[in-house]
């Protein structure tokens, strides 16, 4: 998708398990267009490393001892603005996925991605662009739906979805790529974008996610 | 008169699952952790920990029976005022109902608080009015008797306050950290119950120094259980938790166990298979369904998400296991992203078989490796869309071994109510789109079959 002749996209792995982070890197150096130029497997030393490295994009694990992908970011969202976070987690749970992306991801992709659409996500990332799993869409849409239990929108601006919104949110969780639903729906995949990224916004500002839910929500082990 | 009436009897049989809390978990890990929640319905009766006046008794009750505080709050200054049972009902309520958990936050009103303090004070003065008119019992408890009891308050909220304190300090200290003015308000109400209590004695009786010196001993032995009451039911419930947590973390590990168990048999089973590719990512994909289901539950939102019914038999839950039959059947990738949920129905019960028709239908024909669901619950109809990004067909010209779609999905789906929806072209994938409106009228005839088939039967 890259025009030829651009510099490859540097990609930054934090994973505490050294196993998943060899795969994703062979998985990664076999694509052209993204070069891994390092790994870390606990959050200080992820902090240190990126600061050093200044990656164009870091691929962050959710579930770390020491905080965790959310840890991260709360330490270097605010010093490095244009650092791009992907989350990239086993973790299928709400609670998880919210608060990764809350914490300032970009996007949110399972693990056992293939390669080739982790290269694509991290493409999409570096761009600008929110990656969603049809998963993260559907946690998404249930969170602004307003069904009975649903916490009350406050702000419209920020706790509710426009309609447009919540058609590009179904079809991605409908497992539609961004180009299938530009033709689906008519408009341009630019447009697509530029919805998906509201969303992403949305959901990280509004405050329709401090809802017990989440809190209160414990899982076992 | 009789809302007080009714939840003061009433709440002597809704204390006993409060303190014997610790027998329930014998069922289960699960059932603790539900019953932790506060259940949008009937919660439990608790004592409200914030937004209270005294004790947290009025606001307990009242959200316990769903009536306004106001309500209970004057049935007990009544009650209190006309025979002092109102003051009695309230101290016992302090005494046996354990305070709510400390994350629950309240605010008390301004409004409220004064509406509140007013009552409050309209209930002391009623009952020296009613102790004035020669109500004996009235007399007693607005006087000496009253003082004692007071002081006891004071001591008690004091109690409460420290055990706030603590469960804040999440508990690491083993003793109650308590301040100086914490000891002062303690010493204070000690002193008042003490008085109270004398006043009482040389005020009512008439007796020789041998009886009074037995009376006095007697009467401090009464204040001091007085006082003391909060620390003994603290004992009391501390060790009941304690034993919750034990039995709770056992069951944990056992669970872990048989978990961890499971996973290294799938191990072993994979290493004996490596050479059969189909096989082990049918094993693997098995297993990280079972452990995923266990940590997430169906929808990703934990084991039973609060503020929802727990839906174990719902829509989330069958739709889950249909998919999880496919992907064991033909070793593919089949990941339902579910958005609500609701009980099954004949309607959402034929739903469910038709979606999973039309995910069998996706393995067999479409020649991919995964098949994408999502389904949504809205207020009106539930939307299955099952998509796979195969070789497709033409839906003009579908091939006779494509029956399972005409047949099982359409036939199913138009008995209900519902609508199928299929679009495809070669080389582009497919998609089923099902809609079932949520009064999906189950016709007589067609209940037999369905529930036949409703249990997890892969018919290859």
């Amino acid at each position: 998708m890259t025009e030829p002749g651009t510099e490859p996209i540097r990609v930054f792995l934090v994973d505490d398990h050294a196993l998943f982070r060899s795969g994703v890197r062979a998985e990664l150096d076999r694509v052209a267009e993204v070069t891994v130029v390092g790994e870390a497997g606990s959050v200080d030393e992820a902090v240190a490393a990126v600061r050093h490295l200044l990656p164009d994009v870091v691929l962050l694990d959710v579930h770390m001892p020491d905080g965790g992908g959310a840890e991260v970011l709360r330490q270097l969202r605010p010093e490095l603005p244009d650092v791009v976070f992907l989350a990239l987690s086993v973790s299928d749970a709400a609670e998880d996925v919210i608060a990764v992306i809350r914490a300032g991801a970009r996007g949110y992709v399972t693990k056992t991605i293939s390669g080739r659409d982790l290269a694509e996500a991290v493409r999409r990332v570096k761009s600008g662009d929110p990656v969603f799993s049809p998963r993260l869409a559907g946690f998404v849409l249930d969170v602004f739906s307003d069904r009975p239990g649903a916490a009350p929108p406050g702000d419209p601006e920020l706790d509710l979805l426009t309609r447009r919104e919540r058609d590009v949110l179904r079809l991605l969780a409908r497992g539609y790529a961004y180009k299938e639903i530009a033709g689906e729906l008519f408009i341009s995949v630019k447009t697509v974008e530029t919805h998906v990224s509201s969303v992403l916004r949305k959901t990280q500002l509004s405050n329709r996610y401090e809802l017990s839910r989440w809190a209160s929500d414990r899982r076992l082990v | 008169m009789s809302a007080g009436h009714g939840g003061w009897p009433g709440a002597a049989p809704e204390i006993s699952p409060d303190v014997d809390g610790c027998m329930s978990c014998d069922h289960g890990v699960v059932t603790a952790v539900t019953q932790a929640r506060p259940r949008p319905t009937t919660p439990p009766l608790a004592r409200r920990r914030d937004g209270r006046l005294i004790a947290g008794v009025a606001g307990g009750v009242a959200d316990h029976l769903g009536v306004q505080v106001l309500w209970v709050r004057i049935t007990f200054v009544l009650l209190g005022v006309t025979g002092g049972a109102g003051f009695i009902a309230y101290l016992l309520l302090w005494i046996l109902v354990r305070q709510e958990r400390a994350d629950v936050v309240r605010t008390l009103p301004r409004g409220e608080r004064q509406q509140a303090l007013g009552l409050a004070a309209l209930a002391g003065g009623g009952g020296l009015a009613a102790a004035a008119l020669g109500n004996t019992a009235v007399g007693w408890i607005v006087g000496p008797l009253g003082v004692a009891l007071v002081g006891a308050a004071v001591v008690w909220r004091e109690a409460d306050e420290a055990q706030r304190r603590r469960w804040t300090a999440g508990a690491r200290f083993g003793g109650v950290s308590v301040g100086r003015n914490a000891v002062l308000r303690v010493v204070a109400g000690a002193v008042f119950v003490a008085v109270g209590i004398a006043v009482f004695l040389l005020g009512n009786l008439q007796m020789g120094q041998l009886q009074f010196a037995l009376l006095a001993v007697l009467a401090t032995l009464v204040g001091v259980a007085v006082i003391t009451v909060p620390w003994w039911l603290k004992l009391v419930r501390d060790l009941g938790e304690e034993r919750r947590e034990r039995i709770v973390s056992s069951e944990r590990a056992e669970i872990a166990a048989h978990l961890h168990d499971s996973v290294l048999q799938t191990l072993a089973l994979i290493q004996r298979q490596s050479d059969q590719p189909r096989e082990v990512l049918r094993l693997a994909r098995g297993q990280e369904r079972e452990l995923r289901h266990w940590l997430y539950g169906p929808t990703g939102y934990g084991r039973g998400a609060a503020g929802e019914p727990a839906l174990d038999s719902g829509l989330a839950d069958a739709i889950t296991v249909a998919a999880a039959e496919v992907e064991d059947t033909y070793a593919i990738d089949v990941r339902p992203v579910v958005v609500g949920d609701r009980p099954l129905d004949d309607g959402l019960r034929a739903l469910v078989l038709a979606s999973r028709e039309a995910m069998v239908n996706a393995a067999k024909h479409a020649e991919v490796g995964e098949v994408s669901v999502y389904v949504e619950v809205e207020a009106d109809d539930v939307h299955v869309f099952v998509r796979d990004r195969g070789i497709g067909f033409d839906p003009a010209d579908v091939p006779t071994d494509r029956h399972g779609l005409a047949d099982s999905v359409h036939g199913r789906m138009t008995r209900h109510g519902g609508t199928v929806r299929l679009r495809s072209s070669p080389g582009e994938g497919a998609e089923v789109h099902l809609r079932m409106p949520s009064d999906g009228a189950a016709p007589a005839e067609d209940r037999p079959n369905t529930t036949q088939e409703a249990p997890t039967c892969p018919q290859t």
